[in-house]
């Protein structure tokens, strides 16, 4: 481990916590919007918004899986210095973090049970950038439509269709953050 | 400011409950469990709204906490300087300047905003606590979608008093899937909880659970086609300020029967007065 690991984490964190939470739960009550997020800065290649999530969200009780390019000794070595969250398999993570294609296959992530929805993954997926253009949204959060661009649309309305199971979606380009939970209807 | 943590919870509490809205969030309706933590006030007193309040704040807010509509009750003052001293946020008691809003039992009058979150204090969560003691069995329920029990609740209170006569608590269902229940606020407030542009979090501490309505969630309160539901308040104008449209409290004033109705919703009251509106018996309210 060398000294590099031990930066980019939140500066005063109470206060950074808060107001990244506060972005990241209006993207999550408001699917299609897109928030501005700040105070972390992770190694490559995690975004500046995912370290953010990670940050805010994670800690030893919660386990953490590391898809694709992702999983490099950097990254492992960060999460586990600044949150202390557990590395496991995609079966057992509460939080995925990669690329859209590194995630595949998704049915390996928890949706949880009939009487526990939440005991189901959050997927943290790097972008290479949000827009608010592209596939429409309807459901809870939403007026009448949003619009967002999403790396598909069979694999969300598949996800949406099992309502209340499901996972729900972070998306994370540089220092933006936007979210799709699963109660999210989605037309391409 | 203070020798407190940022919102008096410590860091690893806050991110446990704050992934337990994020679900509620996700999940419109259910309710998420979540590790209650002990606070400096008695279970009844709104902890599980101080808690979901100390997990959403920053130090930008400017918090409003209400008590059956009243900012001046105990429970409201208390909370209020709760989190002025371990928080250092600003605090107000008018509804359009305040961008989170904990509340015990209503729902301010003035329409809410997209810059604003309504925590609910909550004492029991589950709906079907009342008709089915098992947690386990009313788990069962939620996940079967099997709500009929609530219907029967319902029936019998036609059969018995020719209405549905449960006036508060009303059973809503969100979104066409799970029935809530609201809070005990009166089922005057019910509409204002479908489509409303506000986050809407409940929080219930020693029931440890959280639950959550996103903006524009559609929430529906239980009833019949032949008995619809109804939005009822008392039948009068605001006693000090003329209201028609507000919820109001009846307060006795003297013991030989006097009483005046005046809105339960203070600050909406207050703001009334100032603009010139008199009731009925705001006059001699205001010479007092």
């Amino acid at each position: 481990m060398d000294a590099a690991v031990l930066k980019g984490g939140f500066r005063d964190a109470p206060v950074d916590a808060a107001r990244a939470f506060r972005a990241a739960m209006q993207a999550m009550a408001r699917p299609g919007t897109i928030h501005d997020v700040a105070g972390a800065e992770p190694p490559a290649p995690l975004s500046q918004a995912a370290g953010v999530l990670i940050l805010t969200l994670c800690d030893p009780e919660t386990a953490v899986h590391l898809a694709g390019a992702h999983d490099c000794a950097e990254v492992r070595d960060w999460i586990t210095f600044h949150a202390g969250a557990p590395l496991v398999g995609a079966e057992d993570c509460d939080f995925a973090l990669g690329t859209w294609e590194a995630l595949h296959p998704l049915d390996r992530f928890r949706i949880g049970t009939a009487q526990y929805p939440d005991r189901s993954a959050t997927l943290i997926v790097e972008r290479w950038e949000l827009k608010a253009e592209g596939a429409t949204l309807t459901g809870p959060g939403i007026r009448e439509t949003a619009r967002m661009s999403l790396p598909e649309v069979a694999a969300f309305r598949a996800n949406a269709a099992r309502f209340p199971l499901g996972w729900d979606a972070y998306f994370c380009a540089g220092n933006r953050l936007a979210a799709l939970p699963r109660s999210t209807q989605v037309e391409g | 400011m203070s020798d407190y943590n940022f919102a008096y919870l410590d860091e690893q509490t806050k991110r446990m409950i704050r992934r337990a809205i994020l679900k509620g969030l996700a999940i419109p309706g259910y309710q998420v469990p979540f590790a209650s933590r002990e606070m400096p006030m008695p279970y009844g007193w709104g902890t599980g709204g101080v808690q979901v309040s100390a997990a959403t704040l920053t130090p930008e807010d400017r918090l409003k906490v209400i008590d059956q509509g009243a900012d001046d009750t105990t429970n409201a003052v208390s909370i209020r300087k709760f989190f002025e001293r371990t928080a250092g946020v600003e605090t107000t008691e008018e509804t359009a300047q305040a961008s989170v809003i904990q509340t015990r039992h209503r729902i301010p009058e003035e329409p809410l905003t997209e810059d604003q979150v309504l925590v609910y204090q909550v004492p029991i969560p589950e709906p079907l606590r009342f008709l089915e003691p098992s947690e386990i069995e009313t788990r069962k329920m939620h996940a079967l979608e099997d709500y009929g029990l609530m219907h029967v609740k319902l029936y019998e209170d036609i059969a018995r008093h020719g209405q549905i006569a449960t006036a508060y608590a009303y059973p809503v269902k969100v979104e066409g899937r799970y029935v809530m229940d609201p809070s005990p606020i009166p089922k005057f407030d019910n509409p204002k909880m479908s489509g409303m542009a506000a986050i809407q979090l409940f929080g219930a501490g020693r029931e440890q659970r959280i639950y959550a309505l996103p903006p524009y969630t559609q929430v529906v309160s239980l009833d019949f086609r032949d008995y619809p539901f109804e939005a009822s308040k008392a039948d009068a104008p605001c006693d000090l300020c003329g209201a028609e449209d507000s919820y109001l409290d009846e307060v006795i004033v003297d013991d030989a029967g006097g009483r005046m109705f005046v809105c339960s919703d203070t600050d909406y009251c207050r703001a009334r007065r100032a603009a010139g509106h008199v009731g009925a018996q705001g006059k001699t309210e205001d010479a007092a």
